[in-house]
């Protein structure tokens, strides 16, 4: 049976995989956010070794304009290209879907009244190939496959942090009823504080934004109940993404055990945190 | 727990220099999101910078938004319903590093919105709720 082992949180700021791209994540300025991610990148190598990764992101006005806006869309395709974000494409792998775990998870939701969205064919962006590139670094071809999960978080009302969390729950349940033996994590990508937009751009909170990785350790589910207006006076106008961290939240199950934890400021305009948890499992 | 959509709205604008990008600004600044969104294709940004004016008069957009366009207005581009991800569009085409163009938002120079943001950002205090003033 597929099974979830591990979920991460993690920001997934664009100017990373500049970085990346550039050769410049050891320099000065980039190097402790590098460094904070080095204990993952080994986790992952030669300790985790996902089959694959269920990645919660959002597009940034890459793969949807302003005409069609799906509050959770899934992929169910079998390749996805780096997108033209107007600077050309990333020059990372192309990134392999799981048709078969994505449309069982896509038919599980629907039948428990998430009403999914399904895309067939899309470019992916910074949302989804940054973390890639966070987590495993520059191989020549991504060592998962990836089923994308697309959440609306610009265009309010945004999702509650308690229908994602909802939602986590719902993509556990549907990924425990996949038959084949899979070793798959979540990750809630986006965040942390960050402010894009206007006067107040700029805006970054330290002390909320450590609350919240606290929150998402315990052994309870107080977090989903943050309104969005709590992450828009304290985060900034862009930290609502960390809402996508609730569905990897919510997928774990009632209690983790917390593995790797990391922040830092700044990355551009961007307070960059990553977290990873392991569920915690009961013999009930 | 539902909210009532007319309190939840009323608290969005009550957010220091931020406009939250609502379904009324979504929708009124339709037309300028799909023009930037237009940027994304390698013709169209030739086209553009060739010629902003002819390009802009595509768009089913109003005068005072093509002028703050022209003078990249981005505090009245988001007034009349932009969004930043899709202004972005206009960044890259002007090949203007993000955070550059987002200072420019702000009422500091790009250097000092840079030490701003190395010096750990713009703090959250007094900058959270016009009404209440914390």
């Amino acid at each position: 049976m597929a099974r979830i082992t591990a979920g991460v949180g993690s920001s997934h700021v664009p100017l990373l995989g500049v970085a990346v791209d550039q050769g410049k994540s050891q320099d000065e300025y980039f190097g402790p956010i590098f460094d904070g991610y080095q204990w993952t990148r080994n986790w992952e190598a030669s300790e985790a070794k996902p089959d694959v990764v269920i990645l919660v992101y959002n597009d940034h006005a890459s793969a949807f304009d302003a005409n069609i806006i799906p509050t959770f869309a899934i992929g169910c395709g079998e390749l996805y290209k780096p997108a033209d974000e107007g600077w050309g494409p990333r020059p990372v792998p192309d990134v392999e879907g799981h048709a078969d775990l994505a449309w069982h998870i896509a038919q599980s939701l629907i039948l428990e009244d998430f009403d999914m969205t399904i895309i067939n064919e899309m470019d992916v962006d910074h949302g989804l190939t940054v973390p890639l590139s966070m987590m495993f670094g520059t191989p020549a071809k991504w060592p998962v496959k990836v089923v994308p999960l697309a959440v609306n978080v610009v265009t309010y009302p945004v999702p509650s942090g308690n229908r994602c969390w909802a939602l986590g729950e719902a993509i556990a349940r549907a990924v425990e009823s996949f038959p084949e033996d899979l070793n798959v994590q979540i990750w809630g990508t986006g965040g942390m504080s960050h402010q894009l937009q206007g006067p107040r751009a700029g805006l970054l909170n330290r002390e909320w934004d450590n609350r919240f990785m606290d929150m998402l350790e315990a052994d309870n589910d107080d977090v989903r109940h943050i309104p969005h207006i709590e992450y828009l006076r304290e985060t900034g106008s862009e930290g609502i993404e960390m809402v996508m961290w609730l569905i990897m939240r919510g997928a774990l199950g009632k209690s983790v055990k917390r593995l790797n934890r990391h922040y830092h400021i700044p990355c551009s305009n961007t307070a960059i945190g990553h977290i990873v948890l392991e569920p915690t499992r009961h013999s009930s | 727990m539902n909210q009532n959509i007319h309190e939840y709205l009323s608290e969005l604008e009550d957010i220091p220099g931020t406009r939250v990008f609502t379904a009324a600004r979504a929708r009124k600044g339709y037309h300028i999101n799909q023009f930037a969104m237009s940027l994304m294709k390698a013709e169209n940004r030739e086209r553009f910078k060739a010629d902003e004016k002819t390009y802009l008069d595509e768009w089913k957009i109003s005068d005072a938004a093509k002028q703050a366009v022209l003078a990249r207005d981005y505090n009245a581009l988001l007034d009349l319903g932009g969004n930043v991800y899709f202004l972005s569009k206009l960044f890259s085409t002007d090949g203007l590093p993000f955070a550059e163009a987002v200072s420019t938002m702000t009422d500091m120079s790009w250097p000092e919105y840079r030490q701003m943001m190395l010096d750990g950002g713009r703090s959250p205090q007094g900058n959270r709720s016009i009404k209440g003033g914390y």
